[in-house]
């Protein structure tokens, strides 16, 4: 009984250790190589003893996310609310947006490393270019389908178009917001590491680079783990902002 | 003989880019309206009873003639009308007393006071929920609240900035029957207490005769205004009354004109 509610509780906890008992008993069994695929123990052991270098990185690669990602915050709600309020924005900027979007953002690092150099620059820079487009479809999307009802019921008060999209337009908005944060979040971190691994000297893609060309797997690993950590604890902080902003969006019937 | 409180002059409106094709949604409507009287405006579906509403609130001009609020031309939304529509429209991410306080966060002169006197407010909104029956559901959001109370609540929005005029695009079209009942006499007391205008857009023929001085059935394509029934029956009115051979007769007079407009 008491087990079973455990399930219930923290589904993804259950599920993570089984997996890495899994692959750590695996790794035994077949007495995989470390230089091939480190085991889960082999992983955490050079947590520990690298832990000062992986934390340094790791510090590096936080940093250098939150503050792209904060930068797509600001153009991506911003780009969305010109698209979503005007149909014109709309038609002329979205199929262009699109089109950026589908361009590999790793092939922007080199350019970029030629206008801002190595290091933090181009890796500020390209979690932005990767991250700002959910949430700006987002805040899109969720302006561009508000009811005309509800508008109407302004609008028969004389309210202007600003009351408006400050009394309906933006609390609507808020659950598209915060589901694009969790996905933008993610997908920072990518763009970070992505650009570390080619243009810097710091940062946990630049270790993943390092520890791959000296064969410790083993620290590679590690540095995955710590990303993977991460994102996941920014996306768990998003989750409760969400749960605790936007409740009206959410609820169970 | 007084000044009307709402006038239409030969109102007409089409939609689209060349209105004088000929093809008009409403065409032609003249009313009078006497300050503080309760009007009821009937017809098929497709009569234009929409258009009728968008154009009394100012959200849409018309294409031809004038309509005259309290004998200013009305050029766009006024401030000092409420209105309710079918569906209750409030918005979730407010309780059910934020909800009905917001056309005051609005209208002028109540906007530019809202901070200061916010208590004064509440108190207000609170009073008028409670009038409806929705004493003690303030902090609820509006899809805790069963659809009638969620009407009440949209009533009580339309009514908070005290308007001189109600405008109801079919209030209840969406209820059950009694729940319907319930909301008319809800209505009824609201109106008798303040005696704002009521212009009333409703498919229930029942509802109109019940509550309103004056019944106008509207024809479909082009809507114009068929027949104008005043309804004489004594106030105060009780549920009791639609049962009587008199408000039948009414009802079924006023049905005959519907079948009339119907073909």
């Amino acid at each position: 009984m008491k087990q079973a509610t455990f399930v219930y509780r923290y589904p993804a906890l259950l599920l993570f250790f089984v997996l890495i008992l899994a692959w750590q008993g695996i790794c035994v069994i077949f007495k995989v190589n470390e230089f091939i695929f480190p085991s889960p123990w082999q992983i955490i052991q050079s947590l520990i003893e690298f832990h000062s270098v992986i934390l340094k990185h790791a510090w590096a690669t936080f940093w250098t996310t939150m503050i792209g990602f904060l930068i797509s915050i600001i153009v991506g709600v911003f780009f969305g609310f010109v698209i979503g309020s005007s149909r014109i924005a709309y038609d002329a900027f979205y199929p262009l947006m699109t089109a950026f979007n589908a361009l590999p953002k790793a092939a922007f690092v080199p350019i970029l490393v030629v206008w801002f150099g190595i290091g933090a620059g181009p890796a500020i820079l390209t979690a932005f270019l990767i991250s700002f487009f959910p949430i700006m479809v987002n805040i899109a999307t969720g302006l561009a389908t508000l009811e005309p009802e509800l508008e109407d019921v302004l609008r028969v008060l004389g309210a202007s178009r600003k009351d408006i999209l400050f009394k309906i337009g933006l609390p609507r908005c808020l659950p598209y917001f915060f589901a694009s944060l969790k996905v933008a979040i993610t997908l920072a971190f990518v763009g970070t590491t992505v650009s570390e691994m080619n243009a810097s000297n710091q940062g946990i893609g630049y270790l993943l680079v390092s520890a791959g060309s000296a064969m410790r797997m083993p620290l590679a690993f590690a540095g995955l783990a710590v990303i993977g950590v991460m994102a996941m604890l920014m996306y768990e902080l998003f989750s409760a902002i969400e749960k605790n902003t936007t409740a009206w969006a959410h609820r169970k019937s | 003989m007084s000044v009307p409180f709402i006038e239409f002059e030969h109102v007409s409106h089409a939609y689209g880019e060349h209105p004088n094709n000929g093809v008009f949604a409403i065409e032609d409507i003249n009313l009078k309206i006497d300050k503080g009287s309760f009007i009821a405006i009937v017809g098929p579906s497709g009569c234009g009873k929409s258009t009728f509403m968008k154009l009394t609130t100012g959200l849409q001009k018309s294409t031809q003639g004038r309509i005259l609020v309290d004998s200013k031309p009305v050029l766009g939304p006024l401030s000092f009308s409420g209105m309710a529509f079918q569906a209750p429209t409030l918005l979730p991410w407010r309780t059910t007393l934020d909800n009905v306080l917001l056309p005051l966060e609005i209208v002028e002169p109540y906007r530019s006071q809202f901070s200061r006197q916010k208590n004064v407010f509440i108190e207000r909104a609170l009073k008028l929920l409670d009038s409806v029956g929705l004493g003690g559901y303030e902090k609820k959001f509006p899809w805790q609240l069963s659809g009638g109370m969620q009407q009440r609540a949209s009533l009580c929005r339309a009514l908070i900035h005290q308007p001189k005029m109600l405008l109801l695009d079919e209030p209840f079209g969406a209820l059950d029957a009694f729940t319907k009942e319930e909301l008319w006499n809800i209505l009824r007391d609201l109106w008798s207490d303040q005696h704002f205008n009521v212009i009333m857009v409703t498919h229930d023929l029942r509802e109109a005769v019940y509550l309103a001085d004056v019944v106008y059935v509207m024809s479909k394509g082009p809507g114009r205004i068929v027949h104008q029934r005043n309804i004489d029956l004594p106030r105060p009115r009780e549920l009791n009354l639609t049962y009587e051979p008199a408000f039948t007769r009414i009802v079924q007079e006023l049905r005959t004109y519907i079948g009339a407009v119907r073909g």
